[in-house]
């Protein structure tokens, strides 16, 4: 395998988890919330897709794109609520949406 | 011999690249305060993690996280923000908040908690990889694979999006009977 062996992508993919992770925490647009969702699931799939060329086996591509296909639900719902919280009018903040009733 | 070390030498060139703004994408997208340029820098994130995927020789995977994230998932994000309205905030700006910090020590935890979990299991055995064939990774392979050892996963991911696709379209219109 030419270039950086797979534990320098593996450290890439756990600085992508923490950042997604960080913004999850500290930001309260839930849009952002989502963005940086998909941060921590790429930074899965690159692990997932890091290790699957370390092995030689593909069960870990099979596997980043099933959650490709789960990313994109979870997309389709988060937004979906997006745009039914801002119908409804409610402040697109989740510090504000805990209580989960209009 | 000298081929090699010269593919080896571009190979790492790429990856210096590709790894540091697949990175500062992403911290971008966390630090911007307008939800619309987070949008357009996750589209970056995703092109960088692309050029990853294919040093890894997942052609295929490559090929469908640009489709799939930079031609679908993002349009439907710009869409949304487009439609909401740009928010702006502010999390980073003034003093330090407690919460600003104790995300900052979660995240930084997390990271250093997953290194050190890898060092420990599986450290020693992730010098040298398998060697692969010219067939690893590209379409063909990956749709043979899908349809005979993993068929399961298939139909179940399939079902799975056809569930979202019905439940997008649910909180749709429930929102636009009630108001």
């Amino acid at each position: 395998m030419l270039g950086p062996g797979v534990a320098w992508y593996l450290g890439v993919a756990a600085f992508l988890f923490g950042t997604g992770a960080l913004g999850v925490i500290v930001r309260r647009n839930p849009i952002i919330v989502l963005l940086s969702l998909e941060i921590m699931l790429n930074g899965g799939n690159l692990a997932l897709i890091a290790v699957a060329r370390h092995a030689g086996n593909g069960a870990g591509q099979i596997f980043a794109l099933a959650v490709m296909a789960v990313a994109a639900s979870e997309v389709c719902v988060g937004l979906g609520l997006v745009v039914a919280i801002n119908r409804k009018r409610l402040d697109l903040d989740i510090d504000k949406l805990s209580e989960l009733r209009g | 011999m000298i081929l090699a070390s010269a593919g080896n030498i571009v190979v790492w060139i790429v990856w210096v690249g590709a790894g540091f703004a697949c990175l500062a994408s992403g911290i971008a997208v966390v630090s911007f305060s307008n939800p619309f340029y987070s949008a357009l820098s996750l589209i970056g994130n995703l092109g960088s993690l692309a050029v990853l995927y294919l040093l890894l020789s997942a052609e295929f995977v490559a090929a469908a996280q640009v489709l799939v994230y930079a031609g679908a998932v993002m349009v439907m994000f710009l869409f949304v923000i487009a439609y909401v309205g740009p928010r702006v905030e502010t999390p980073w700006a003034g003093a330090p908040s407690w919460q600003a910090v104790g995300a900052v020590l979660a995240a930084g935890s997390i990271f250093l908690e997953i290194i050190v979990a890898v060092a420990l299991k599986a450290g020693g055995r992730l010098s040298h990889s398998d060697h692969v064939n010219a067939t690893f990774g590209t379409p063909g392979w990956i749709g043979r694979l899908f349809l005979t050892d993993h068929l399961l996963a298939f139909e179940i991911t399939s079902i799975v999006l056809l569930i979202a696709a019905v439940g997008g379209v649910i909180l749709g219109a429930h929102t636009r009977r009630a108001g």
